[in-house]
């Protein structure tokens, strides 16, 4: 009897393990970043009167690991990213991400209390590739949707496209990012996006 | 005549400066264009837009912005019939019907409100839903981005628009120059996000417009492109 009691134990114990290793649906995920980050920012009177810094520290912390900079990065340079070595990969990604958090940063100081519409997920729980449907809502003008396009990753579900009213965010940087390649090499797209991110910086000092 | 050869000549010098991208022959030309908008907007619209947003209350543009969405209603009920929804158009109608007696002439959104959400329709986007190719992609002086088949469907738009028939013309230009500060005021943050978000504000705009008229044209739901890196044949079906 004590055999099948410790059996017991270890079965529930695997099966409790179980429970908390299951990972956040997607669109509960979405929803649960999103509604946080809108509450601590409402909350916040230093982020509300324009300290960028903070923001940018903010969204580090809450929304940076729901993402996956890998895919975005590799995403948006199409076919020039198989022309990158693993060193220029790792700059591209880093580069890109601090561009990326900018302009996040930049989207959110712009919001002014509209409300979200968070849509029921359309898919099979097997998939492993989802969008997940958000719309802004505001007065006099159709609502404007949010598409994250997300896929499910050991470490849980990982944001790798953000589409804003129709537009693809990574693929409206492979234009840019191949004409840069094609130009200069990757090294030429590593200058850019770096000198891009400190001259964004530097207008956040002034 | 002159001014013709002038065009003619920025053209074809345009055109060996481009970087080749199939959507956009007349990139050289394009970009000329681009650079006189930009100082325009930078000169003029966005610092009159930045002053009607920080001096005039919230309240009072959200009205304007009500009034002048609730003309544009009955012609996007048009459109919509026109590309064959006919749901969707009866209740464009419905809502100019309710926003301009219940909503006090449009001041209101009500029909929002009750759950009618607008719509965003006009000629450009009939076009392509009747299988009309976008053509090379054009900027155009003062109005910016758009193509060929948008561009027709811009005139046509302008043609039925409902402020041409508005008089005295005093009256007129003012409704006009309003609606444009207004549409203007409420691009300001998304065109600073632009600014900081591209390494080359030309083709980020382009291909962002392209994007965009590709997901309105299909209601938000445009078909998978097949393969990320291949440019899409201009919406074929």
């Amino acid at each position: 009897m004590t055999r099948i009691l410790a059996l017991l134990a270890m079965t529930m114990t695997m099966a409790l393990g179980a429970r908390a290793q299951e990972l956040t649906p997607p669109d509960v995920l979405v929803k649960q970043v999103t509604l946080e980050v809108v509450s601590l920012i409402a909350k916040d009177k230093e982020i509300r009167g324009g300290n960028r810094a903070k923001l940018i520290g903010l969204i580090n912390e809450k929304v940076l690991p729901h993402f996956n900079f890998l895919s975005m990065s590799a995403l948006a340079m199409g076919q020039s990213w198989n022309k990158a070595t693993p060193e220029q990969k790792k700059r591209v990604i880093e580069e890109f991400k601090t561009l990326l958090v900018r302009t996040y940063a930049s989207a959110l100081a712009s919001y002014s209390d509209q409300k979200f519409d968070f849509q029921p997920l359309r898919a099979k729980p097997s998939d492993t590739d989802v969008t997940v449907n958000v719309r802004v809502l505001q007065p006099g003008a159709q609502p404007v949707p949010i598409d994250y396009s997300m896929e499910k990753t050991a470490s849980g579900w990982k944001v790798y496209d953000v589409m804003v009213g129709g537009v693809s965010l990574v693929a409206n940087y492979r234009t840019e990012f191949n004409n840069l390649v094609r130009e200069s090499g990757v090294d030429g797209l590593i200058k850019n996006l770096s000198a891009k991110n400190r001259a964004l910086e530097g207008a956040d000092r002034k | 005549m002159k001014w013709l050869c002038v065009a003619l000549a920025t053209l074809l010098t345009g055109c060996a400066t481009t970087n080749g991208d199939a959507r956009d022959p007349l990139e050289g030309l394009n970009r000329k264009v681009y650079a006189f908008n930009d100082k325009v907007d930078s000169w003029v619209l966005r610092p009159v837009a930045t002053g009607y947003r920080d001096w005039v209350p919230g309240e009072l543009r959200d009205r304007v912005r009500n009034f002048f969405g609730n003309i544009a209603d009955p012609l996007i009920g048009v459109n919509n019939m026109l590309q064959g929804k006919f749901e969707d158009g009866f209740l464009d109608w419905m809502r100019f019907g309710f926003n301009s007696t219940f909503g006090l002439f449009g001041l209101h959104d009500i029909a929002s409100d009750m759950g009618y959400e607008k719509h965003n329709e006009d000629f450009g986007q009939t076009f392509g839903r009747w299988g009309a190719g976008t053509g090379p992609y054009l900027v155009l002086p003062l109005l910016g981005s758009s193509n060929v088949r948008d561009g027709l469907g811009s005139a046509l738009d302008f043609y039925f628009d409902p402020l041409g028939e508005v008089r005295p013309y005093r009256v007129e230009y003012g409704l006009w120059a309003t609606r444009v500060v207004q549409t203007r005021a409420d691009l300001l943050d998304a065109s600073r996000i632009l600014e900081e978000a591209s390494l080359d504000k030309y083709v980020f705009q382009r291909d962002a417009y392209l994007q965009r008229r590709r997901s309105l044209i299909h209601d938000g739901q445009p078909p998978r492109e097949r393969d990320v890196d291949t440019i899409p044949p201009e919406e074929s079906k």
